[in-house]
Formats: C-alpha cells, structure tokens, sequence
C-alpha cells in the first residue's frame, strides 16, 4: 500500500472506502515541471523528499535521477552520498556510488577552504570591517554549497558584528533565515525575518515579500496556520520566482490558501482572501485551489471536499507540507460541517450525508464529536437521524449559574474561615507533641 | 441543651444526708474490714462530698468548691478511689455537676476499679452523668470530663456495643461545647462510634454544625477524618468531599498519617462526585503538595486511568491492585468508582443525543448488551441522576431536559434561604475583616502605602461584604 493511500486511510477522511482506489494523481505528477520551479539545494531536497514519499516507482526512480544530477552539478557530496543510497543500483552504473568522484571533490573542497580560511585570517589581522564581512560570507556561502549547513550557519551569525549598513544586515538576515529553513530550525526564521523588517531604510519590494513567504513558512511549520495564513496573504506578487530557492509562488498560494481555510472565520475569509487582489495572482497560478476557495466560500462543500481530495496525493509529497496536510483538512472539514449547521433548526441527516459524500453514522461520529467539544450548539436524534439546534435556555442557566455560584462562594468562605483560625492559632504538629 | 434547672436549696441538700443513707453503712456493703487509714480516707471523703453538696449553689461557691477540690484532688481521692462509687449515689449529677466529675474522674481514673465494674451499672452511672450534668459547672474542669467521656468510649469499645455510647457522647458534645462553632477532641471520639456502630443519620446532627474554632490540630484532622466517612456511608458526596479538602488543605509542616488517608479518599471521592481529582488550590501547605502524592501513588495512578475514559482499562487496573485497595479499607470506594465511570459516559451522551439506540449507547459507554445499558439508564434515571424516557418496543432512549423551571415556591424559597445564608456568612467575614484591619501586629506589617492601596483595593475584591444594603 502506498504511502499516500495508507496516510488517506488513516486520515479517515470519507471513510475507508476511497483507501481501496489508489491516489491517481501521483502518476500526473510531473517531476520535472515540479522541481524546474526550485533553484538552489531546495530543489535536490525535495526531490529525494518525493522519491522517499511516493510510492509509485517510475516516479521515484525519475526523481532519483534528477535528484543525482543535480547533486553531481553542484558538486554537493552530502546529497550526493544519500540520492546514491536510495538509487540502490537501481538506475544502471552511471548512478551507482562514485567514490573517486567524490573523493577528488572533498580534496578540492578542503582546498578551497583553507585558502578562504587564510584569506579570512588576512583580513582579521587587518581589521578591514567589510573584508572580513565578506570573507566570512563567502566561507558561509562555501559551506552551504557542499552542504554543511551547521557550519554555514555559525559563519553567517559570525557577520553580524561586521555589517555596517542595513543591506548589509538585511543579506545576513536572508542567508541565516535560508539556512535555518533548511536546518528546519523555525524560530531563528521568524527571529531573523522581525531583525530584517526592524532595519530602519526601507527596504526593496521584493526582500519585503521574500520575509514574508519566510515568516509564514516558519508559522506554517510550527503549527499557527492562523498566523501563517496571514503572513502567505499579505506576501506581495514581487515575490514572483525570486524565491526559488526557498519556496514557489504557487506553494505560497496553496499554503495560504489552506490556512485561511482551516483558521479563518467567513468574514476573514472574504476580505483576505477572496477579496485580497495581492493574493488573487497567486491563486491565478493554482486554479483548483482558487475553485475550492470559492467553493468553500459558497457553501459547496461537497466539490470542495472534492477539490481538496484529488490535491491530497500532490500536496502530501511537498516538503513543507505533508506533516500539516492531515490537521489541516480535519479542520478544514470540520469548519465545513459546522458552516453548513449553523443557519438552519434542524438538518436531515442523510441530505448532508450526500452533501458531504459520507456515510450517515461516520457523519453522526463527527458531529457527536464536534458537539462534545462545544463546536455546535445542537443535539441528535438519532432514531430519525435529525440533528436539532438547541438554544440554551437563558433564565434557566442563569438560575442554575446563580445557585451553583452561591454554593461555591460558601463552601470557600467556610474553608477560608477555618484556615484563618486554624492560621490564628499557630497551627504546628510541634504543638501536637 | 441547657442542663439541670435549679441548683438545689440548702434544705434539699440536707435532706440527701438523711439518716438512712449514713456513710458509716456503705464500707459494710463493700464486705471489707476498712483499715484505719482508710477510715480516715473516708471520712475526708465524706466531708468533700458535704461540700459538694453545700457549695453548689451559685457562682462563688461553686469557685470555692473547685478550690476544695482541686487540693482533694491526687492521693485522697486516688488511693481510695474504689470506695468513690457509693458516694456518687449521695449526689445529684445535674446539681453538683463539678464534685460528681472529681469523684467519678477518679474513680475512672484507675484501671482496676474499671475491670472489677465491667459490663455492670457503671456505664450507665456514666452516661446518665453526661446526659444530665450541668454545662456551666464541667466546663470549669473540661480535662476531666474529656477523660471521663473517653473512659465510656473504651468501654463501649470493649463491651462491643459503640452504640451505647452514641447518645451520652452527643450530650457531652453540646455540653462541653462553648459555641457551635467549636470543636472539641470529643467530636471525633463521637463520630468514631457512630462510624462503628453504622449511626451514620446520628452522626449527622454533629456534622451539620460549621466548625470555625479548633483548638487541638489533631481533632480537626480526625473529625474531617471521620465526618467525611460518615458523609460517604450516607452518598452525600459533595459534604464529603468539604471536609476531607480542608483535611488535605490545612496548614501543616509535616505530613501526618490522616492526612495520607484523607488524600486517598478524596482522590475516589473526586472522581465519583466530578469525573477529576482537582488540583491543590494555591494555598495547601507545601509539605502536602510535595509529598502527598508519593505516598499515594496507587490513587494518582487511578485517577489518570479513569481519565482515559475506558472502562476495561480501569476495570484491569483495579483488579491487578486490589489487594492494596483493600488493606487501605477503600476497595468499596473504588467499586463505586468504577460505576460512576458508566454514569459519567451517559451523561455525557445526554448532551450530544436527543434521543439514542440502546445498542449505541451499549457501544460508547463499552457495555456488553442492550441490556445492560436499559439497566444502567434506568437506574440513572430512578436516581435522578438523568432525565430520560425508554421506549422499549423501539429499544430508543430519548433524552428530556431537566424540568426545573425556577419557578416553584420550594424553589424560591430555597433560593431566598440561600440568599439569606449567604448574607450572614459575608457579614461574618466583614466583621473578621474588620478585626484584622484594626489589629496591632497587622498594622505594624503593613506599610503605610500598602495600606491605601489595599483599602482601595477592596470593594473591588469583595463586592458582597459592601453590598449590606442589598435586599
């Protein structure tokens, strides 16, 4: 069982029966036209992401390939090492495991560092400022080329002491926020990305919407998709392909847009992200997601429900993504069910059952449990499978409310009055003996 | 209850030394020759048990009278103490109250004079004694009546009848009691046999009273100790509950085995009366929140399987330490804690549901049959615990909502008696407040800023104890 349809299953989202049909989609993926939308090291990891993910082997091996190339171009030993691992021989001796290769590469690279180290040094004993900023950038920059990006890391923050001018800090800021995506270290992101905007020239377009993609990808990763919603809403379309290195234009729409889905209330909804024309060019770039936000928006929910299922395979290969996609569509589902309840007294059953393509009694589950945690105000009745809103009673619960108060007050003010004797009295068990 | 009414007159009291009831008769009934040093006792003994007869009139005497006795009292009353009994025939215990106790302390005093009466009059000499005795007068020597009260305890006790001695201990409660806000050591003594007699309804007259005076730590404990029990024989959780949280709250610098036991009981009783055990509110003593829990380990761990929601799992679990349940006496406390998780998952269901299959409910509560839930749910009902209709030909519960309206005359009137209650009980709090603000040593500690900010702070922290004008 692929890896894809065991997650569907154990998701649980509209029953077993669609685990049986397996994710058709992940044939369509297009590896090529996915990875040809990255640049930089981001692009040999999410390959060997996918090739880890995907069950289907032609696209693994595809991806594979593409991943050992890419690695190989960039002289990257480390990524190099694992895209040769995971080939296994699979793709014929070309891809199998070069030692020599990587050999002569991690001797240049030595070389290469020592002569940076040198020169850095040089320039330490002269106490040139931007010499030394560069120097240290530039065995950064080293570093994470063959990808040791702890070490690039520890290089870059070594700058800071060094930067004189906002630009300057602003490019430290981008390269410690670039790493630290990398490293998934998400609370330098957000760290960096507040020091960058802090700087007080103003800065370049397209560096305002690069830090605010960052920012809601370190959101999106920590679990604030409210937050992360808004931070992929208010990134402006400068960002275009600049970020490639980090993240897609139409990543920033489908991760946007699933936020807002999951976190946002209809008003929210409407003004931010139906109405946001920033954000309506990224969405241009992913047509299904635009369709299920209207859809959603519409009340639809059973083609956005649809949407959402046939993105599922895709969006469970992405990089960033997959940990989130389950909560995210619980909730995104449940925010549907609760919509769909909220206008009306009662609600058949089974007319909302085939609204949201799910059995009666799996539907009667969630709303039992959507109504345990106080989501929705209603009751069921479950011999003629109707589901009643209920309206608390005011006075009642008032009267209740009021005696239940009174009671509490004078049980503690009781308790409170002896303490204070038994406080006024000295009370020690030295005094028992 | 107010005792005895009159003190008698000197003529009555003269009248008790008639002819016939001469002291020199009594050595002769005993059937020993009396030495000559015990003659002498005797004779002294007689002259007190004249001037108890005499001096217990008003006030002063009485004052005389302890005096008199105070200096009788050690070897003259003790080393003869076996010839006391007959004595105490010449006095009334309701008017001469005070003398009656010396005399009968000490003869309790001694554990032979207990053996040699075993079982016989004694023991209702003694509790005839404390139901009739005068307050006033024993509350001047209230260790020995405590000790005379505690003599009858073990005597029941011994005689395996604790019942007997339930409704002479309830008057020596009321009786050595300055105010029904006290408590005295015998509250716990009176609970205990109660407890052990199964008085549970007797021991409730005690309990209802509030409690804001204590004089001795270790009387507190035990009586939130046994009330609690009590409480728990008759169901009434929530009072239970009260008082084993101010036996786990007070203040202590180390822990104490009642305490130990209190936490394991209010650990059950939490989770059968709200489904949780709360956390120790700020201001337990830290030696209990340290320490408590680790001594109790078995309970915390039950509480967090009963928070699991699954009854099999808590079924398996109370199984597999049965043993150490029953050697702390609470495997019946655990029972119920096992079927209150049913109840618990119900009520739940009542929420959710208007109306619910019996098979459905069999299957989220994890009952086996139908059946069994009809059962539950019945009894649930029949308790009160629910409301609800069955509707057997369709095996379909329905769910009611609760038909109390607000609007009945019980009702209001337990809400204005509540309102009342409430109003005298802050009232009491105002006046306490009031007492503190003007004590010396709290107006040394309290800076004068601190001062101004706490007076203006406190209308707002307490709205009640302003409100008097309130109707």
């Amino acid at each position: 069982v692929s890896a894809a349809a065991a997650a569907a299953v154990t998701n649980g989202l509209g029953g077993g029966e669609q685990a049986a049909a397996a994710p058709v989609s992940a044939d369509q993926l297009d590896v090529e036209a996915y990875a040809a939308q990255y640049s930089g090291r981001t692009r040999v990891a999410r390959l060997l992401f996918i090739a880890e993910r995907c069950g289907v082997e032609a696209i693994q091996l595809e991806a594979l390939r593409m991943a050992h190339d890419e690695a190989r171009a960039r002289e990257d030993t480390v990524l190099y090492l694992d895209a040769v691992l995971k080939i296994n021989s699979r793709l014929g001796p070309r891809y199998r495991h070069d030692q020599a290769w990587v050999d002569s590469v991690n001797r240049r690279a030595e070389q290469r560092k020592e002569k940076l180290e040198t020169e850095l040094n040089g320039y330490r004993t002269n106490l040139i400022k931007e010499s030394i900023r560069m120097g240290y950038n530039d065995i950064g920059d080293f570093f994470y080329a063959h990808g040791h990006l702890s070490e690039a890391f520890k290089s870059y923050i070594r700058t800071r002491d060094y930067c004189t001018t906002s630009k300057h800090i602003v490019q430290m800021c981008m390269h410690v926020i670039l790493v630290s995506i990398e490293l998934g270290q998400f609370a330098h992101v957000t760290n960096y990305v507040s020091k960058a905007e802090q700087t007080p020239d103003t800065l370049d377009a397209v560096i305002v919407a690069k830090l605010r993609a960052a920012a809601g990808l370190a959101n999106l990763e920590t679990k604030k998709y409210k937050l992360a919603a808004r931070k992929f809403l208010e990134t402006g379309p400068e960002l275009g392909s600049n970020y490639s290195e980090v993240i897609a234009p139409q990543d920033v729409a489908v991760y946007g847009a699933l936020c807002a889905l999951a976190s946002f209330d209809r008003s929210e909804l409407k003004s931010k992200v139906i109405d946001n024309i920033n954000f309506r060019n990224f969405l241009e770039l992913v047509p299904e997601v635009r369709e299920l936000v209207n859809d959603f928006y519409a009340s639809r929910y059973g083609s956005c429900l649809e949407h959402l299922e046939k993105l599922k395979p895709n969006l469970l290969l992405d990089i960033h993504l997959r940990e989130h996609l389950g909560t995210l569509y619980n909730d995104i589902r449940h925010k549907a069910i609760i919509q769909y309840t909220l206008p009306f007294i009662s609600v058949d059953l089974n007319t909302m059952a085939s609204a949201f393509k799910s059995s009666v009694s799996m539907l009667e589950k969630e709303l039992a449990a959507l109504i345990t945690e106080n989501k929705i105000q209603a009751r069921i009745d479950s011999h003629n499978k109707i589901l009643y809103a209920r309206h608390a009673d005011q006075r009642n619960a008032t009267f209740q409310r009021a005696l239940q108060t009174g009671n509490e007050f004078e049980r503690d003010i009781k308790a409170m009055l002896l303490r204070a004797n038994l406080i006024k009295h000295d009370f020690n068990q030295k005094n028992w003996l | 209850s107010r005792p005895v009414s009159s003190p008698p007159t000197r003529r009555k009291a003269a009248s008790r030394t008639a002819p016939d009831q001469t002291p020199e008769s009594e050595p002769s009934s005993k059937g020993k020759a009396p030495s000559a040093a015990a003659a002498a006792a005797m004779e002294s003994v007689e002259a007190l048990v004249a001037h108890i007869q005499g001096l217990s009139g008003s006030a002063d005497e009485l004052a005389q009278l302890h005096g008199l006795l105070k200096q009788a009292d050690g070897d003259a009353l003790r080393a003869h103490s076996a010839g006391l009994l007959p004595f105490l025939s010449h006095l009334h215990p309701g008017a001469h109250s005070l003398g009656y106790l010396y005399l009968l302390d000490s003869f309790v005093s001694s554990s032979a004079n207990l053996r040699a009466h075993a079982g016989g009059d004694l023991l209702v000499t003694v509790a005839d004694f404390l139901t009739s005795c005068s307050a006033d007068q024993i509350r001047m020597a209230p260790d020995k009546f405590l000790n005379v009260c505690r003599v009858l305890k073990n005597e029941v006790m011994q005689l395996n009848a604790p019942i007997r001695g339930i409704a002479p201990l309830r008057a020596a409660v009321r009786k050595i009691q300055t105010s029904s806000e006290q408590l005295t050591p015998l509250h716990a003594e009176y609970l205990m046999l109660c407890l052990l007699a199964k008085q549970y309804k007797a021991g409730l007259s005690v309990l209802e009273d509030d409690i804001f005076e204590v004089d001795q730590p270790k009387d507190l404990f035990l009586y939130c100790y046994y009330g609690a029990m009590i409480y728990i024989g008759l169901k009434k959780f929530r009072k239970a509950l009260e008082l084993l949280h101010n036996a786990v709250t007070a203040p202590m610098s180390s822990l104490n085995a009642i305490t130990v036991e209190a936490y394991k009981k209010y650990v059950l009783v939490s989770l059968i009366q709200s489904g949780q055990v709360p956390s120790f509110p700020k201001y337990t003593s830290s030696t209990a929140q340290r320490n408590l829990k680790n001594h109790t380990q078995i309970y915390v761990d039950l509480s967090t399987c009963y928070g699991t929601g699954s009854y099999s799992d808590l079924e398996t679990f109370i199984q597999s330490n049965a043993e150490a349940f029953q050697t702390d006496n609470n495997f019946g406390l655990v029972k119920q804690v096992l079927s209150s998780m049913y109840k618990r998952n119900i009520q739940r269901l009542t929420q959710t549901y208007l109306t619910l299959s019996l098979e459905d409910i069999a299957s989220s509560v994890q009952l086996n049959t139908p059946k069994e839930a009809e059962m539950h749910v019945l009894r649930m009902i029949e308790d009160g615990e629910i409301h609800a209709t069955i509707n057997q030909k369709d095996g379909m519960v329905s769910f009611n909502e609760d038909p109390e309206q607000y609007k009945s005359s019980e009702m209001v009137e337990h809400i204005d008696s509540s309102i009342q209650r409430l109003m005298a009980l802050s009232k009491k709090l105002t006046s306490i407040d009031q007492n503190i603000s003007c004590d010396h040593a709290f107006l040394m500690k309290v800076s004068s800023s601190d001062l101004q900010m706490y007076f203006s702070f406190l209308p707002l922290c307490c709205p009640l104890l302003f409100s008097n004008k309130c109707e």
